[in-house]
């Protein structure tokens, strides 16, 4: 079998041995209930706050300020309607969020739109940078939540969020962000960064799937979105998820121990596919700002071809991508992110999305270089798009 | 299996049959367009009725390509009534089926035989028949603008 080039991180990851091996042992012995007042049961308590008080440290929080969730979108879910509602008490409808939110905070604020909420979406501008002066214009006395993501999912996009939960902190509006793709990723402090809420999901970080947590700093009232059982002090119902939440909690400290040595390679391979696609390659375009950006994420279109013909050529030479294009999704409209980034429709349909991390090696990125080159331009060859540009170009 | 793409669909992608342009062709359809992703163009070489030649050129997804290409080759060496007969739905079940989202796709394929064949009668000077029209009567609603 041909070796397969796994480049799709920002999707998932692959679960890695610190998860394994913190997961494994709960679930052949720790079968306890957190909530039972027995041996087993007060063994699986203790793995619980344990693993409760490590995600805390990671990111500069308290323990009883983190949530375990099922992942980034109940996370997202969960902070956006509680929010929400507590603002309409008192009168309060109205949010600001941006274009290219992830589908997650969209669709829960599009559900809040028909509910009587009132949503401003603010540009991303062409570089993918939410600009704080704008958010700072659009707020009004009834505004009572703010959420931007920290980094975008497509085109790894960070946003200045230490600045924008400083402006929510002195105008009094709560702010929650989106961060599933940059925790574990980047270094976070929630104290430092005024952040509110904050959404994690730890399948990005090398942690097992259907687990995350929302922070929630102390003296924010949280009402419950998921009824049920005294677990997660009252607020969020259901027997924890305890083995998933030993592997969260194991694979975070492991993705935030040399966090700053691994980001340093992954951006150098990242910079190098980058540097070269775009030296080789005629006709394309870098999306998202070069500098303010994850370490592993690279987001390119090529003008004259579609997204899913690329990526399926990529996987033949065994190659994982991703691309935001239209038929990825089973939706004819191209990537909203890209088009937040003001892409016309034909560009944003040849999409290309590799995201990288320190299980890539230079032998992968030499790999994809060697391949990328003819795959495009045999596609090319036979696209009526790129025909019509070359002859208008003649 | 990507996307729930046949093995067929796969190799159809893989190695796309009839690929090219032909100089001097007999009748030439285009149909889609960039904005919704996907442009089909049929290239049609006829003597007498006979398709004697068809080439294809195509801006899309996996399931654009596969398409064209199982729809050129229903309809290499047939008579044009016959290359009028092809539906979409022969083009789907010829490939063992495509995922739902992809159905489009194969409405494409026909209406790019289809165009390719008005073309065809359109340079000649006779008038076009019926049969050119897509069978879902141009109203399968495929694009997005």
């Amino acid at each position: 079998m041909k070796k397969i080039i796994y480049m799709d991180n920002a999707a998932t990851t692959s679960t890695g041995r610190a998860a394994l091996d913190a997961m494994i042992p709960v679930l052949e012995r720790e079968y306890g209930n957190p909530s039972s007042l027995h041996q087993l049961g007060q063994q699986a308590a203790d793995l619980l706050a344990d693993a409760r008080k490590r995600v805390a440290a990671c990111i500069g929080a308290q323990p009883d300020e983190i949530y375990f969730t099922s992942g980034g979108t109940e996370s997202d879910n969960w902070a956006i309607t509680q929010l929400a509602r507590t603002g309409a008490a008192k009168g309060k409808k109205h949010i600001i969020s941006t274009a290219f939110e992830h589908h997650a905070v969209l669709h829960t604020l599009k559900r809040l739109e028909k509910e009587g909420f009132e949503v401003t979406l603010l540009d991303v501008h062409q570089d993918g940078i939410v600009r704080v002066d704008e958010l700072k214009a659009a707020i009004r006395p009834d505004t009572c939540l703010v959420t931007v993501m920290y980094a975008n999912n497509e085109i790894g996009t960070i946003q200045p969020i230490a600045e924008i939960g400083a402006v929510c902190r002195e105008q009094g509006i709560l702010f929650h962000t989106d961060a599933v793709q940059a925790v574990g990723h980047l270094p976070i402090d929630v104290v430092k960064e005024n952040i509110d809420l904050m959404s994690m999901s730890a399948h990005k970080f090398h942690g097992p799937k259907g687990i995350g947590a929302l922070y929630c700093r102390r003296g924010i009232r949280l009402t419950n979105f998921i009824e049920g059982g005294a677990q997660e002090r009252n607020r969020r119902g259901g027997t924890e998820n305890l083995p998933a939440i030993c592997g969260m909690a194991a694979a975070l400290e492991n993705a935030c121990s040399g966090m700053e040595e691994r980001s340093k390679t992954v951006s150098a391979m990242r910079d190098r596919i980058i540097d070269e696609v775009v030296q080789n390659i005629p006709y394309v375009r870098v999306n998202g700002d070069r500098e303010k950006r994850l370490p592993g994420n690279v987001n390119i279109c090529f003008e004259g071809i579609e997204g899913e013909s690329l990526l399926l050529r990529l996987d033949l030479e065994g190659i994982c991508a991703s691309s935001g294009s239209a038929c990825t999704s089973g939706l004819l409209d191209p990537s909203h992110v890209l088009l937040a980034i003001g892409l016309p429709k034909e560009i944003a349909h040849g999409s290309l999305r590799l995201t990288l991390d320190e299980e890539n090696t230079e032998e992968d990125v030499q790999h994809l270089l060697e391949v990328l080159p003819g795959i495009v331009s045999g596609l090319r060859e036979m696209s009526p798009v790129w025909e019509e540009m070359m002859n208008k170009n003649s | 299996m990507a996307m729930g793409y046949s093995e067929k669909v796969r190799d159809h992608f893989a190695n796309p049959r009839n690929v090219g342009k032909l100089e001097n062709a007999d009748g030439i359809g285009e149909v889609g367009n960039a904005v919704c992703g996907d442009i089909m163009k049929i290239y049609l070489k006829i003597d007498g009725d006979i398709i004697t030649d068809v080439r294809f050129n195509t801006f899309g997804c996996g399931a654009a390509i596969a398409t064209s290409s199982m729809a050129t080759e229903m309809i290499k060496g047939k008579p044009i009534s016959e290359a009028l007969q092809l539906t979409n739905h022969a083009v789907v079940e010829a490939l063992d089926g495509l995922p739902p989202a992809k159905l489009h796709c194969s409405v494409l394929a026909e209406e790019a035989v289809k165009a390719a064949v008005a073309d065809y009668y359109r340079k000649k000077g006779l008038p076009i028949p019926e049969a050119c029209v897509a069978s879902c009567g141009g109203d399968c609603g495929h694009c997005c603008g």
